[in-house]
């Protein structure tokens, strides 16, 4: 049997479960999680290396590690974020050993300061309701389920936005809001402060409503210019 | 009195430094009652907070890759073969 599972028809089991089942060495349990978290654990991964195959062989090593600690798992975490927390780990000295280091304890820095929207949207001090818009922003197109093609271009902003970010606001944005883990995990993973977690991912995600912005704004004009 | 703005006014620039918290719950309680009294008041600020949520469910539906297939086998050969 080889390992094709995705998240498909079975639902997924709860940590319980799955952790007794993969101690009781089940092929099947073991290819369910690997089919369903490596697709994850490999995008971030490659946030901390130089190259794919690099990030590749991250996961690779993830997943021995989580192997071999199965047993050492106590429960406090969910396995999910456990291994997330063993692929950073492993993520960051490989990271290191290719020259890109990532300095998560030096915050804040001029990219995570000041503000998210540009402030020649609000009126100045001068107006008689400083800091309200001087233009709102335009409503989006509504998405509509036949408009697929709006939907996959949408996306392709939202990745390319993706590669425009510092590294650390790239890493937090995509545990909360590409692979779902909430700010208590995501704390934990990368042992941010709170408040830091909160800053990065802030100013993350007002730049990719940014650069949808600009899409939407560009393809308007595109439409209204015939 | 003397003061440039009511401190119980929040304006569309303090109102979107907050979104995070906001949709995180994480406001303490009289900073989110004068969150969502500008939201009542304010469409622009409404279509931000919408925008800001459309941006959300758009990164949580990004595709994802998957490992290569002599990676997948491989894996599962070291746990079949992980001493019991």
């Amino acid at each position: 049997m080889g390992i094709e599972a995705g998240e498909g028809e079975q639902p997924f089991p709860p940590d319980s479960e799955l952790v007794a089942r993969l101690r009781g060495r089940d092929e099947t349990a073991f290819v369910l999680m690997v089919g369903s978290w490596s697709g994850g654990l490999l995008r971030l991964a490659r946030h901390f290396v130089s190259t794919n195959d690099s990030a590749a062989e991250v996961v690779q090593d993830t997943w021995l590690a989580v192997i071999h600690g199965l047993d050492s798992f106590e429960g406090r975490s969910s396995l999910k974020t456990w291994v997330c927390r063993i692929l950073v780990n492993t993520a960051k000295r490989r990271g290191v050993r290719e020259g890109r280091t990532i300095p998560w304890s030096s915050l804040p820095v001029a990219q995570d300061q000041g503000p998210t929207v540009d402030p020649a949207r609000f009126l100045g001090p001068e107006s008689e309701d400083p800091g309200h818009w001087r233009v709102f922003p335009q409503p989006w197109p509504m998405p509509s389920p036949e408009q697929e093609a709006v939907a996959k271009e949408t996306r392709a902003v939202v990745e390319e936005a993706l590669t425009h970010l510092p590294d650390r606001q790239r890493i937090v944005i995509t545990l909360r809001d590409v692979e779902g883990y909430n700010a208590e995990e995501v704390c934990s993973i990368l042992e941010l402060s709170a408040a830091n977690q909160r800053v990065l991912l802030h100013r993350a995600r007002a730049f990719v409503r940014g650069r949808l912005e600009e899409y939407f704004a560009g393809a308007k004009a595109a439409a209204d210019g015939g | 009195m003397g003061d440039d703005a009511d401190p119980g006014e929040m304006s569309c620039a303090q109102l979107v430094e907050l979104v995070t918290d906001f949709l995180d719950g994480t406001l303490d309680p009289d900073t989110s009652d004068r969150f969502e009294e500008h939201l009542r008041i304010c469409d622009g600020c409404d279509t931000y907070i919408e925008q800001f949520r459309r941006t959300i469910d758009t990164l949580g539906s990004l595709p994802e890759a998957g490992l290569p297939e002599d990676a997948r086998d491989a894996l599962l050969n070291a746990f079949r073969d992980w001493p019991r």
